[in-house]
């Protein structure tokens, strides 16, 4: 059956209407154009769908749409202010934690969203921060080289 | 083996209790109680759950919440997230074995959506929080269409996926006694990696020590994924009582444990893996709950 409902996305409601079966990352890719959050496993285990819901990083496959009314959901297309990349992002590309791209929108929203809440983790704090995210292309080391930088960045 | 995206199903957002039970029993078979959703939802996209119905916790109110008080202990809401309670000091300060579990659970992306209700009510026999629960001598409490009631977790679970809780009931908080003196536990979870896999062995043990500082009064054994449910294992229990919680009595406790539990082989890991391994991780769960009591 199908709900109107209004999701706040990136700081902007958007009126869509949604079949209940509709899960936050299909609405986020196909109704809404959201396309930086990535659909692979779809059962919670690659953590390629992370986006933010009200600043606590979430699988986006397990979160009906018609759940996520009345949360602030942030995608990765929020992340940054216009052309000014957040933090985080910046230090991925400093420190070539990107290599096929696929995992690093969610690798971006689970670190952020952590870093949010813990902004001096140890190294080991981040590879348990980011255990929900999996990459098979870098072996993981620059991701957390990029995280540590970012976490420094952001301490100013 | 297939993920697909999911059936369709009509979706009800009760405000209150008794709302939901009305829903439930209006719908009967034909519905689910949905949480978290990071079990059921995964289930029902590989088409091993199908429900038309799905009456959502979310907005009931009185299910959230970490409260405690020096006499009735822990109560903590059925619909909190694993996250929240990681996060609790109390739970971390006080209740440490079932920290440790939420520690080593899932990930955030997940535990900042299933609930602990969900976890026990999933009712798989790796449960992480039920070994804890049990060896912390907590019970859950159900209320139904005729009232409330109390269990004890570990009379909690009937068999793989499988719980007490009656068709028209929920379980709507868990309750942990107060923490005695000189007292402490730990869990540890055995993986096949260091993050995101399921249980092959889950060993919770809370151990009392006597006013004299020197013996053992008071031990619970409690293991995960090694029989058809959480159990606690009385046997290995009565080999701490009375003893130094040292090397030679740790030892003992751990080989009993390693004999009275009942796994299966499975894709994770084989039987004689298991029994072996339930083993090594009660001795190393017994001396660390003996350091944490000292540290205490």
């Amino acid at each position: 059956m199908k709900q109107d409902i209004v999701l706040k996305v990136n700081g902007k409601n958007f009126h869509v209407n949604v079949e209940t079966q509709r899960t936050l990352v299909e609405v986020l890719r196909e109704t809404l154009g959201f396309t930086g959050t990535k659909k692979a496993c779809n059962e919670g285990e690659c953590g390629a769908c992370t986006v933010l819901m009200d600043g606590r990083p979430v699988a986006s496959c397990l979160v009906l749409a018609v759940a996520a009314q009345g949360k602030e959901i942030v995608t990765i297309e929020g992340l940054s202010q216009g052309e000014k990349l957040h933090p985080v992002q910046e230090a991925f590309v400093k420190h070539a934690a990107i290599q096929c791209g696929f995992c690093t929108p969610g690798m971006v929203m689970a670190a952020a969203g952590y870093l949010a809440e813990n902004p001096d983790p140890t190294t080991e704090e981040v590879r348990k921060a980011i255990s929900g995210n999996l990459c098979r292309c870098t072996g993981y080391q620059q991701i957390v080289d990029a995280v540590m930088a970012a976490a420094s960045a952001m301490k100013g | 083996m297939f993920i697909r995206r999911l059936p369709e199903f009509e979706y009800h957002t009760p405000a209150t209790l008794p709302e939901a039970i009305d829903l439930m029993g209006r719908y009967g078979e034909s519905s689910r109680l949905i949480a978290g959703g990071t079990d059921l939802l995964v289930a029902m996209k590989k088409r091993e759950a199908a429900c038309g119905h799905l009456i959502s916790l979310a907005n009931v109110e009185g299910l959230k919440g970490i409260f405690f008080n020096d006499k009735e202990g822990l109560r903590i809401g059925s619909g909190t997230t694993l996250s929240e309670i990681e996060k609790s000091d109390a739970v971390r300060k006080m209740y440490m074995p079932l920290w440790d579990a939420v520690s080593v659970m899932a990930s955030a992306q997940v535990k900042n959506l299933a609930t602990i209700g969900g976890n026990l009510a999933s009712a798989v026999p790796s449960a992480d929080t039920a070994p804890p629960l049990i060896a912390l001598g907590a019970s859950v409490r159900l209320k139904g269409r005729t009232g409330e009631r109390t269990c004890k977790v570990e009379d909690f679970f009937l068999g793989p996926k499988a719980c007490c809780c009656g068709k028209d009931e929920i379980v709507t908080d868990i309750l942990v006694p107060a923490p005695e003196p000189l007292s402490a536990g730990c869990y540890l979870k055995l993986m096949r990696r260091q993050a995101m896999d399921l249980a092959l062995v889950g060993v919770a043990v809370c151990l009392t020590l006597g006013k004299d500082k020197k013996l053992c009064a008071g031990a619970r054994v409690a293991l995960g994924a090694v029989a058809p449910t959480p159990i606690r294992v009385p046997e290995a229990e009565e080999r701490i009582l009375g003893k130094p919680i040292d090397e030679s009595t740790a030892a003992e406790a751990a080989r009993i444990a390693g004999s009275q539990c009942r796994p299966i082989s499975d894709l994770r890991s084989s039987l004689e893996y298991r029994c072996s391994m339930v083993e090594v991780l009660t001795k190393r769960a017994v001396l660390q709950a003996g350091k944490r009591i000292e540290g205490v």
